[in-house]
């Protein structure tokens, strides 16, 4: 079994849940803060190459963040397939970005900058997050222009190890590369631009990127545990699942699936095809059972509200596949 | 929750820096270790990542739905948050942003970084930077719900989940304020 991550709502309560987010943001807050996010002419230097002290903590962050997931999923104390990874809607997220990335040098902040800026009383932070509450207020009013294209491209749950085809482990190792590559190329600008001497920064960052490095090459070794792992692991409690007989359904809680707009229903039909095309409920998928470990990762990309349904002929039948 | 700036506040400034002697931010890698942990320690507790515009986006609503509630209930987007009973601050997302604004707060204290003050390029005025933040404001809070987070919810959760959508958003927005950045380069430099 693995535990994390939580369930919290179930686990503490609404209100105690909460409080969890609140500290996080909490913490978050007092990050920014202390990393000068608060200040919009560092945020604004870094598009001048004159400091780079912005992309710096942020791509530390984004690889520190990294590992430290990937390494306690190979683990097997966190399962990635229950944690939120932002879906693909790619050309809303380029147009998007790109008019992010103007606000972002006409402004001097992004929205969680401006919230700690307005928090230590900048003024200039103060009047970005009044812009951002009338950006808001702006989308909401007309994206029902164009809502084919805010909801179009849509790709669901695309990890860069499908878009490359790699393994996790070698895209981790190849994402703290880049980063570390990139801080090289950063210090020299910074040289150039800004006049600042790398050697006068402290030596502890090579100390710091070689245990970056390691830890990489440490997950591309373990590896990602793979869906018989997994299954390993809860077997025990869903095995009970089975004997209790909670996962099967019956026709008439099949009809209300189907009925309920609010469910994306599944209906997997492992019989052979002869038995499909002779009868079978309408919009159920003929899958062979022999198929199923490929279609995998098209199941665990479906939204959270969906329901899957596998039918056979008989019960036994369809609990073995 | 807006100040509004007066001429007092300036006073302000000036005695505050006074009182207090503000110290160095963080060493910029030091920085980003930490907030990496905090990341981390987001998703592996709750699965869920960091995020601020969401959160503010709310914060909106809520403002919205107070001055018109009748129009809520027409805007298909505005619905999901606020439509009939439902209260837009009710939301983990609102929570997370309301953090980041104590948390900043109390490190901004406790560094003497908590003062009255415009930060700006050495050639415009205040009033030229307080204009072109409310835009930059505008339109990243628009671009942000169009892509469907901002840095914090699409660049840096997205980015160390390694979600493809996320990585192409952060190249957007780096790409988009590099290109920009020649043509206003005088509110800066």
């Amino acid at each position: 079994m693995i535990p994390f991550p939580l369930h919290l709502e179930s686990l503490l309560g609404k209100p105690l849940m909460y409080l969890v987010f609140l500290l996080i943001g909490f913490l978050f807050g007092y990050t920014l803060e202390i990393s000068g996010f608060n200040h919009s002419p560092s945020l604004a230097a870094q598009f001048y190459f004159k400091s780079l002290r912005v992309f710096k903590v942020f791509f530390t962050a984004i690889v520190v963040g990294m590992l430290l997931l990937f390494a306690s999923s190979a683990l097997g104390l966190l399962d990635y397939n229950l944690i939120w990874v932002n879906p693909t809607y790619l050309w809303p997220g380029i147009v998007g970005g790109l008019i992010m990335g103007a606000g972002f040098i006409i402004g001097g902040f992004c929205p969680g900058t401006s919230l700690v800026a307005l928090a230590t009383l900048k003024i200039d932070g103060i009047f970005f997050v009044l812009g951002g509450l009338v950006g808001v207020f702006l989308f909401g009013e007309t994206v029902d222009f164009y809502k084919y294209f805010f909801n179009g491209s849509y790709f669901g749950r695309l990890t860069l190890m499908d878009v490359f085809n790699l393994p996790t482990g070698i895209i981790v190792i190849l994402v703290t590369l880049m980063a570390l590559f990139m801080f090289v190329g950063g210090e020299q600008l910074e040289k150039i631009y800004g006049g600042k001497d790398p050697k006068r920064a402290p030596k502890a960052r090579y100390y710091g990127a070689g245990v970056l490095v390691l830890l990489a090459i440490a997950i591309a070794i373990i590896g990602q545990p793979t869906t018989d792992d997994r299954w390993a692991r809860l077997a025990p409690l869903r095995n009970s699942d089975l004997t209790n007989r909670e996962v099967y359904i019956d026709p008439g809680e099949l009809l209300d699936t189907f009925h309920d707009h609010k469910l994306n229903l599944i209906m997997v039909d492992v019989r052979d095809e002869a038995d499909f095309n002779l009868f079978h409920l309408l919009d159920a998928e003929n899958i062979p059972p022999l198929n199923i470990p490929d279609q995998i990762d098209e199941f665990i990309a479906q939204p959270a509200n969906t329901v899957f349904v596998v039918m056979s002929n008989d019960e036994k039948h369809a609990t073995e596949v | 929750m807006a100040e509004n700036p007066s001429p007092e506040s300036n006073k302000f400034q000036i005695k505050n820096l006074f009182i207090r002697q503000s110290q160095p931010y963080a060493n910029p890698y030091l920085g980003g270790v930490l907030l990496g942990l905090v990341l981390f320690a987001s998703y592996f507790i709750t699965g869920n990542g960091l995020g601020a515009s969401a959160g503010l986006s709310r914060y909106a609503v809520f403002i919205e739905d107070l001055i018109a509630p009748g129009h809520i209930d027409q805007v298909p987007y505005l619905i999901k948050m606020a439509g009939g009973q439902r209260n837009p601050l009710d939301s983990w997302l609102v929570m997370v942003t309301t953090g980041v604004i104590i948390g900043g707060f109390v490190s901004g204290v406790i560094h003497g970084r908590t003062k009255f003050e415009t930060n700006k390029g050495p050639n415009i005025s205040n009033q030229t930077r307080w204009l072109f933040a409310f835009l930059g404001g505008i339109l990243f809070a628009y671009g942000a719900r169009l892509a469907r987070g901002c840095t914090s919810g699409q660049a840096l959760s997205g980015g160390a989940t390694l979600s493809a959508g996320s990585w192409v958003v952060m190249f957007s927005i780096f790409g988009g304020a590099y290109a920009l950045a020649y043509f206003v380069r005088r509110l800066w430099n």
